[in-house]
């Protein structure tokens, strides 16, 4: 009958009622939506690719552990909302398949550590950690970075089993060079540069078809664009991510690359090769929404996936790389805070410069 | 609104469960009088009440105990008959559990009425008349602002507005008591209004239902409909529409400027509660002595709605309304998005008290707050358009400028950041904070300048005062040497001139020295 004061909280307060889900929550979900691709790369690219998906993860928790130990906070608790392993596993989805073991390492050390527990741990980190790694293994050892091969499903009679794909991994065993392929964007910028036109290079077998269903080489998890699709598309429903950004990054690809294709198709790639190839699906629907990296507001997030997409085709067609989503990411990032600034939303009685609207009789 | 803002900005609020159900439902369960009643003075905005009445006197139900006091306050009524034990401070029925002066009357149970005269016609009164009558009945906004009630219709009269709103949306959940008094009660309310617009000089009267209480729309249609003025309108279940400016857009398409009140949009809003008072007040000339409040909550042993002396304990209320349900994790008066945590049972019903929640332990599932991700859930649920996450990251980093530049002072505390916030930042928590150092710093910088102000017109005066006194000095020095002067007749001319500037030089020196004192 009487108030149980023991079990009284201290300080309680409004509102006594919770409707949100949880940080776990979204992160599952973000999971569970990227498990279709993941599961496709796993069986394209074999057992390397399953050794290097989970140690580039393993390596994730383990530096969030040692960061949460060193921090003073409880690993246990932290780890369990499941940032480190979305950042590993996204991280994983963007490297070469058949990378050795210490890019997977080195990349953990670099989103973790540097990428994010350096601003005080989640949702302190200015740029995504994901694309922080990636970047930064990129430009320091691009060789081991850009050896693609072609797709060998763990099916086929010659794919490597779990031993060799083990030894692969760990360097041991040497990748055969009738394995190693290129991307179609990295092909075509070659191509470009040695002075042979767009027309020439890709041959008829080219085309967004091949792109869709994802039987080609490139990153372990971004080959297949319509899983990767499918997966944001879920999410979206779920309302785990809005609309805004992963349409205007797409536009902000698709306009420019139209125009370009319009003008001059010898030179300038077409819509469909522009966004089911590279990493633009998994950019537009799991990268650039990263929350904590991008800007709140939806205004906001349309300038900032725009940018993203634009950014991307720029560094793609003028750039010295031949992928661009992960360098257009970071720099949007840098510009997260502006944007915020600017796009405030109005209040409500007040005008878009914050003043008291004036009263109307 | 243009395009944009269709587009971007029509999701404020949020859709919690309402639980409001079954309890609405049940009829409501007038409560005997309690053992023992206490009337705080304070239960309004404003000036507490002074009391009228001395221990040991008799009063009869109805009777006034205790008068308003200053221009925004409201007279306090004897809820039942019975002796006046003592008038001294209770637990206020408030977190902090601060004391708080209070009426006690001992019930003689007779409950006995004062001769108490309705009016008849009201619309032959004057407005100014009605809304004395209301004040003197201890009318206040039952809605849980507790605004006197006659205060803000003639504001309305003196503003010349055009609009009167009447608040029945009842947007927090587990809350019933409106939603039962507009099934029970129709005819009242929309004469209680019918008067209030009289009183107010509005031409028409919005009433604004929550689309989720359909019984409660048909009963209010059926009761205005002879009574063109008066339109009933539904409109769509959200958290917060009853706020007065998110229902005054919703119903007039009017948006209040941050730094006016709803008076200067031609607009008062008055809740549903409060209309169904004043036709008491008017009709039969009773004051508000009782209300109807909702008990509700997984430990409430019969939710459902009781009408409640004003002034009955917490701890009678749930003994006559079947006791907890368990042991209860946590007692709310009001509703569970903005409602306060009472520190025990014993603490009385008053008159903005629209509900007593009983929560157990599961409905209360705390949870430690963790960093923010920045996902945005609050800039989309917020109704006044702030960005909750920005002012949280100032206020923590005690930049209380930057977060009052993004709008701290127009945030009402709705709680629907908190409430959609993902890592259970306490939202609500830092802006209350905020808002409480920001005020402690304009008092502190308002006493100082004033301090300042004393001591320099201190050291004015003092300086002044030293002036004169060597002025004085210098003049009875400069006298006396002029009559030395004069004394000597044989002086030249020259030698008066000699005379005449050592007297202002001495003068001058002087004052050069006093200032320098």
């Amino acid at each position: 009958m009487s108030l149980n004061t023991a079990t009284l909280p201290a300080p309680a307060v409004a509102p006594h009622v919770s409707g949100a889900g949880s940080v776990t929550r979204t992160m599952l979900i973000v999971q569970a939506a990227l498990l279709p691709a993941t599961l496709y790369g796993f069986w394209l690219y074999g057992w390397p690719a399953i050794f290097l998906f989970l140690l580039t993860v393993g390596a994730c928790v383990f530096f969030e552990f040692f960061c949460l130990r060193l921090a003073g906070k409880a690993p246990a608790a932290h780890l369990l909302d499941g940032s480190a392993v979305l950042t590993g596993w996204l991280l994983a989805l963007t490297l070469p398949p058949w990378a050795p073991w210490w890019v997977a390492v080195v990349g953990g050390l670099l989103a973790i550590v540097f990428g994010k527990h350096v601003f005080g741990g989640i949702g302190q980190n200015p740029f995504n950690p994901a694309m922080v790694a990636r970047v930064a293994l990129l430009v320091s050892f691009p060789i081991p970075m850009t050896l693609w091969v072609a797709p060998l499903p763990i099916t086929a009679a010659n794919a490597p089993g779990i031993l060799e794909g083990l030894r692969i991994m760990l360097g041991s065993l040497p990748i055969p060079d009738a394995v190693s392929s290129a991307t179609l964007l990295g092909h075509a910028k070659t191509e470009l540069s040695r002075g042979v036109d767009l027309l020439h290079s890709l041959g008829a077998a080219h085309g967004p078809m091949l792109s869709l269903i994802g039987e080609r080489s490139g990153s372990l998890g971004e080959t297949a664009a319509w899983l990767i699709l499918g997966g944001g598309l879920a999410m979206l429903f779920l309302g785990v991510i809005s609309w805004h950004i992963p349409l205007a990054m797409l536009a902000g690809i698709a306009l420019p690359a139209a125009i370009g294709h319009a003008g001059n198709p010898a030179r300038y790639l077409d819509v469909g090769s522009h966004l089911l190839s590279g990493g633009v699906m998994l950019g537009a629907f799991f990268i650039a929404t990263d929350y904590v990296t991008s800007p709140s507001t939806a205004p906001g997030k349309l300038i900032f996936g725009f940018g993203c997409g634009f950014l991307t085709y720029v560094i793609r067609t003028w750039g010295g790389y031949p992928e661009g989503v992960a360098f257009a990411v970071l720099l949007m990032n840098t510009l997260t805070p502006v944007i915020d600034r600017f796009t405030m939303p109005r209040i409500l009685g007040r005008d878009r410069r914050g003043q008291p609207l004036s009263i109307k009789s | 609104m243009g395009f944009f803002e269709k587009i971007f900005s029509s999701h404020w609020g949020v859709h919690p469960d309402d639980h409001k159900r079954p309890a609405a439902d049940v009829p409501v369960l007038r409560l005997p009088v309690p053992p023992r009643l206490f009337v705080p003075l304070a239960q309004h905005v404003g000036a507490a009440a002074r009391p009228r009445v001395v221990v040991g006197q008799k009063v009869l139900k109805g009777e006034c105990l205790a008068e308003a006091q200053g221009n925004i306050s409201a007279p306090i009524h004897a809820p039942t008959s019975g002796t006046i034990l003592a008038i001294d401070e209770i637990t206020a029925p408030h977190p902090s559990g601060l004391p708080l002066l209070a009426v006690s009357i001992a019930p003689d149970g007779d409950d006995r009425w004062f001769d108490c005269q309705g009016l008849g016609d009201p619309f032959a009164e004057s407005p100014q008349a009605i809304a004395k009558r209301v004040a003197d009945a201890g009318v206040v906004g039952l809605g849980g602002a507790t605004f006197p009630s006659s205060v803000k219709l003639a504001l309305g009269l003196r503003s010349g507005i055009d609009t009167l709103i009447v608040n029945g949306s009842e947007c927090e959940p587990y809350l019933s008591c409106d939603d039962r008094l507009m099934r029970d009660k129709a005819l009242s309310i929309v004469n209680g209004v019918r008067v209030m617009l009289h009183s107010s000089g509005a031409k028409q009267a919005l009433v604004g239902i929550e689309d989720n209480k359909p019984e409660a729309i048909a009963a209010m249609r059926e009761a205005a409909k002879p009574y063109g003025e008066v339109k009933i309108c539904p409109v769509p279940a959200r958290y917060p529409m009853g706020s007065d400016r998110q229902l005054i857009l919703e119903l007039t398409g009017r948006e209040v400027p941050s730094d006016a009140r709803a008076a200067d949009v031609g607009v008062i809003v008055h809740n549903v509660g409060t209309a169904n008072a004043v036709y008491d007040a008017i009709y039969r000339g009773r004051p508000l002595i009782s209300r109807l409040i909702t008990l509700n909550g997984g430990a409430m042993g019969a939710p459902g709605n009781y009408e409640v002396l004003i002034g009955t304990t917490v701890a009678d209320v749930v003994a006559y309304a079947g006791g907890f349900k368990g042991d209860p994790a946590r007692l709310i008066m009001g509703g569970p998005m903005m409602g306060t945590v009472l520190p025990h049972a014993r603490v009385p019903v008053v008159k903005g008290t629209a509900g007593i929640l009983a929560f157990s332990a599961a409905e209360v599932a705390e949870q430690e707050a963790r960093n923010c991700i920045r996902c945005g859930s609050c800039i989309k649920a917020c109704p006044m358009g702030l960005m909750p996450l920005e002012m949280a990251a100032n206020i923590r980093a005690e930049k209380l400028d930057g977060a009052e530049k993004l709008g701290l002072a127009d945030c009402i505390a709705c709680g629907c950041c908190a409430y959609v916030c993902p890592s259970n930042i306490p939202l609500v928590q830092y802006f209350s904070y905020a808002k409480g150092a920001l005020s402690a710093q304009t008092r502190a910088q308002l006493r100082q300048e004033a301090t300042k102000k004393l001591a320099l017109s201190r050291q004015e005066r003092l300086d002044r005062e030293n002036r004169e006194k060597v002025e004085a000095a210098a003049r009875r020095k400069a006298e006396r040497a002029a009559q030395a002067a004069k004394a000597s007749e044989s002086a030249p001319a020259e030698a008066k001139a000699a005379v005449k500037e050592a007297v202002n030089e001495a003068v001058k020196e002087a004052v050069k020295e006093g200032a320098s004192a």
